[in-house]
C-alpha cells in the first residue's frame, strides 16, 4: 500500500533532519571533547583521547564540592520524583469528576508553569525569609531563645528546594494525568467494580496496570526536570546548598578546560539512564497489558 | 462512637472523593506558588535596609524601577531599554520556533505514516528537553567560540578573513541557544493539535481544488492554531523570565530583566526585586491574555 511520495515530504525530511543534527550536534561535541587528551583546551582539535579530565573531576574542581551537590540533586531528584507520581495521581483521580473549586485548582496549575522562575524562586526566597523572622521572633516570645540560637534558616534542599521544584513538575505531572484519563475506557473499571471488586481493588487490579505506562512517564519529568533545574530553586535554597545545575551554571564563567565537558558528559549520562530506563519500562509496561 | 463512625464514612464518601484527593497538589501550590506570589506584592510595597526588611505601604520601590523614565523622554531609561531588549528577543524566538515548530510539527502529524515511526521520531525531538539546560548552552561553546568549529571551518575555507566575533557571547547565540532549548515547546502542543484533524478535511481540500500549500495555509493552519496559542504562551513567557540562557550565551554582557531581579536579590534588595517582579509579572500577563483572547485554554487541555 506504499503510496508514492510527494516532493515535500523529501523537503520537510531534510529539515526534520537538520533540526535532529542541531539539537544532538552540540551535545556530541562536549561528549567528544570530554575525552580530551591531558593538554588539550576547550575547542578543538582532540589532543589524544584520555579520561584525564573525567579522573580530575572525581578528584573535585577546586573551591567547589561539585560531588556534595550531586549528592543533593540525586536525592532532590528522587523525592520530587516520587511525591510528583503520588500528587499527580491523586489529582488526576480527582478531576475526573466535578468538584468545587476545580477550576480554580487547574488554573492555578497552569499558571505555575507559566510565571516565569524567578518570580516563584523570589517569593519562595522572602517566604522563608520572613519564617524564619517568625520563627525567632516566636522562640524568643516564649522565653526560648536558646533553641533557637544555632538556627540559621528553614530554608534548605528538602524545604523551599522541594517546594520549588514541585511548582514546576506537577503542572506536567497533571497535565499527563489529564491526557491520560481523558483517553482511559471507564467500562473496565465498571466491570471490575459489578464483579464485585472495591473500589481499592479496582484500583490496583484494574487501573493501576492500565496506567503504570503513563505514571512512568511521570516519574520520568519529574526527576529530569528536578534534576535539570536551576532558574527556579536559583534564590530558593539555603546558603551552601546549591544543586548541581547551580554549580554547573556558576561554573561556566570560572572552569576554563574539559572538566566542565566532563562534568556535562556525567550529567547527561544520567539523564540518559533515566530517560532509557524510562522509555524500556513503559514498553515493558505497555506489553504486559496485551 | 457512632457520630465517628458517620463522620468518617462522610469522609470517606465519593461524594468527598475528590477533595482530598485534590488536596495535596492544592496545598503545594498554595504555600509553594500563591502565597508567595501574593508575599512578593505585598513585600513591593516595603521599605528596605542593608540587612532587613521593613514593612511599610510605600510605592519608592516602584518609583526607582522607574527612575527616570518619564524625565528622559523621548529617550528609554534602563527599565524601558532592559524590557525593549528582552521583547526583541521574544519576538525574534517566537518567529523562529512558530515556523519551525509547525514545520516539524506538520511534518511528523502528516508525512510519516507509520505510528511507530511518529513515535520514535517525536521521542526524538523531546529527549533533549530531559537533559540539562545549562550543558546544553555551554555545548555550543566548542562551535561557535573564536576557535570553534564554524570559526576554523570560514577561516580555512577562505569565507571571512578572520573569525567572527557574534558568533558566540552575543544576541545571535542568545537567539541560538533559545531556539535549540524551546522549539520543542512549540512541537508538541502543534503536533497535538495536528493529530485531531480529520484527514478527510485535508482531501476535501485537494478535491475542492487548492494546492498543497493553500490546504497548509487555509485549513491546517487554523485549525492548529490551539497548538499554535499554547506554544507561543510558552516559548514567550520562557524568554521574558529568562535570566540564565542570556546570560550565559551572552557572556554577562546582555541585559535582562530576569537578571536585573537576580542582581538585587544577591544584594538583598528583596522588596525592590519584588517591585521589579511585578512589573514583569504584569508584563507577562499582558501578553497571556492577548493571545488566550484567541482560544480557550481549558478545552484544548
Amino acid at each position: 500500500m506504499t503510496r508514492r511520495r510527494p516532493p515535500a515530504f523529501y523537503a520537510l525530511a531534510t529539515v526534520f533532519g537538520l533540526f535532529v543534527l542541531f539539537l544532538y550536534g552540540p551535545m556530541l561535541t562536549i561528549l567528544v571533547l570530554s575525552f580530551q587528551g591531558p593538554t588539550g583546551g576547550l575547542t578543538f582539535p582532540l589532543r589524544g583521547v584520555s579520561t584525564h579530565w573525567f579522573v580530575r573531576l572525581w578528584g573535585g574542581l577546586g573551591v567547589v564540592d561539585i560531588w556534595a551537590a550531586f549528592g543533593r540533586s540525586l536525592k532532590l531528584g528522587a523525592v520530587v520524583m516520587t511525591l510528583t507520581v503520588l500528587i499527580s495521581l491523586l489529582a488526576g483521580y480527582a478531576f475526573r469528576r466535578r468538584f468545587r473549586g476545580s477550576a480554580f485548582v487547574f488554573y492555578t496549575a497552569v499558571a505555575s508553569l507559566i510565571v516565569p522562575s524567578i518570580i516563584v524562586s523570589l517569593g519562595i526566597a522572602v517566604e522563608f525569609r520572613l519564617l524564619d523572622a517568625l520563627i525567632r521572633w516566636a522562640a524568643e516570645g516564649v522565653g526560648l531563645a536558646g533553641l533557637v540560637e544555632g538556627f540559621t534558616t528553614s530554608a534548605g534542599t528538602l524545604t523551599s528546594g522541594l517546594g520549588a521544584h514541585l511548582t514546576w513538575t506537577l503542572p506536567f505531572g497533571l497535565l499527563i494525568m489529564f491526557a491520560v484519563f481523558n483517553r482511559f475506557d471507564h467500562r473496565y473499571e465498571e466491570a471490575a467494580r459489578d464483579l464485585g471488586a472495591t473500589s481499592s481493588q479496582a484500583f490496583r487490579h484494574v487501573v493501576l496496570p492500565l496506567i503504570a505506562p503513563a505514571l512512568v512517564g511521570i516519574a520520568l519529568f519529574g526527576f529530569t526536570l528536578s534534576w535539570d533545574e536551576a532558574a527556579r530553586s536559583s534564590q530558593a535554597l539555603g546558603a551552601d546548598q546549591n544543586t548541581l545545575p547551580l554549580e554547573l551554571t556558576g561554573l561556566t564563567t570560572t572552569v576554563t578546560n574539559p572538566e566542565i565537558y566532563a562534568l556535562g558528559t556525567v550529567t547527561t549520562g544520567v539523564s540518559f539512564a533515566v530517560i532509557l530506563i524510562s522509555l524500556l519500562l513503559i514498553r515493558a509496561l505497555g506489553r504486559r497489558r496485551v | 462512637m457512632e457520630r465517628i463512625h458517620r463522620r468518617l464514612s462522610r469522609l470517606i464518601a465519593p461524594a468527598a472523593a475528590p477533595y482530598w484527593q485534590v488536596a495535596p497538589l492544592a496545598g503545594v501550590l498554595a504555600v509553594f506558588f500563591l502565597l508567595p506570589l501574593a508575599i512578593t506584592v505585598v513585600v513591593s510595597f516595603w521599605r528596605y535596609t542593608e540587612y532587613s526588611m521593613i514593612p511599610a505601604l510605600v510605592g519608592d520601590n516602584y518609583a526607582s524601577v522607574f527612575a527616570g523614565c518619564l524625565a528622559e523622554l523621548p529617550g528609554l531609561c534602563v527599565t524601558f531599554k532592559t524590557y525593549l531588549s528582552t521583547l526583541k528577543f521574544c519576538v525574534l524566538v517566537w518567529l523562529v520556533t512558530l515556523v519551525l515548530g509547525f514545520t516539524l510539527a506538520y511534518f511528523l502529524a502528516f508525512h510519516v505514516r507509520s505510528l511507530t515511526w511518529q513515535t520514535v521520531l517525536f521521542l526524538l525531538c523531546t529527549i533533549p528537553f530531559w537533559t540539562s539546560n545549562v550543558i546544553r548552552m555551554i555545548s555550543w561553546v566548542p562551535l561557535l567560540g573564536r576557535n570553534g568549529l564554524v570559526n576554523t571551518a570560514l577561516v580555512a575555507s577562505g569565507a571571512v578573513p578572520a573569525p567572527l566575533e557574534w558568533l558566540l557571547f552575543s544576541d545571535f547565540a542568545v537567539v541560538l541557544a533559545f531556539v535549540h532549548l524551546y522549539t520543542m515547546f512549540m512541537i508538541v502542543p502543534i503536533f497535538n493539535s495536528m493529530s485531531r484533524i480529520d484527514r478527510a478535511l485535508l482531501e476535501a481540500s485537494r478535491d475542492a481544488g487548492a494546492s498543497a500549500w493553500q490546504t497548509v495555509w487555509n485549513v491546517v493552519g487554523p485549525l492548529s492554531k490551539p497548538g499554535l496559542v499554547i506554544g507561543s504562551i510558552f516559548v514567550v513567557t520562557l524568554v521574558m523570565g529568562d535570566y540564565v540562557t542570556i546570560g550565559v550565551m551572552g557572556g554577562q554582557q546582555i541585559a535582562s530583566v530576569g537578571k536585573i531581579i537576580q542582581v538585587e536579590l544577591s544584594y538583598l534588595q528583596f522588596p525592590l526585586a519584588a517591585a521589579n517582579a511585578v512589573v514583569l509579572l504584569g508584563a507577562v500577563l499582558a501578553i497571556i491574555c492577548s493571545m488566550t483572547r484567541l482560544v480557550d485554554l481549558r478545552r484544548e487541555l
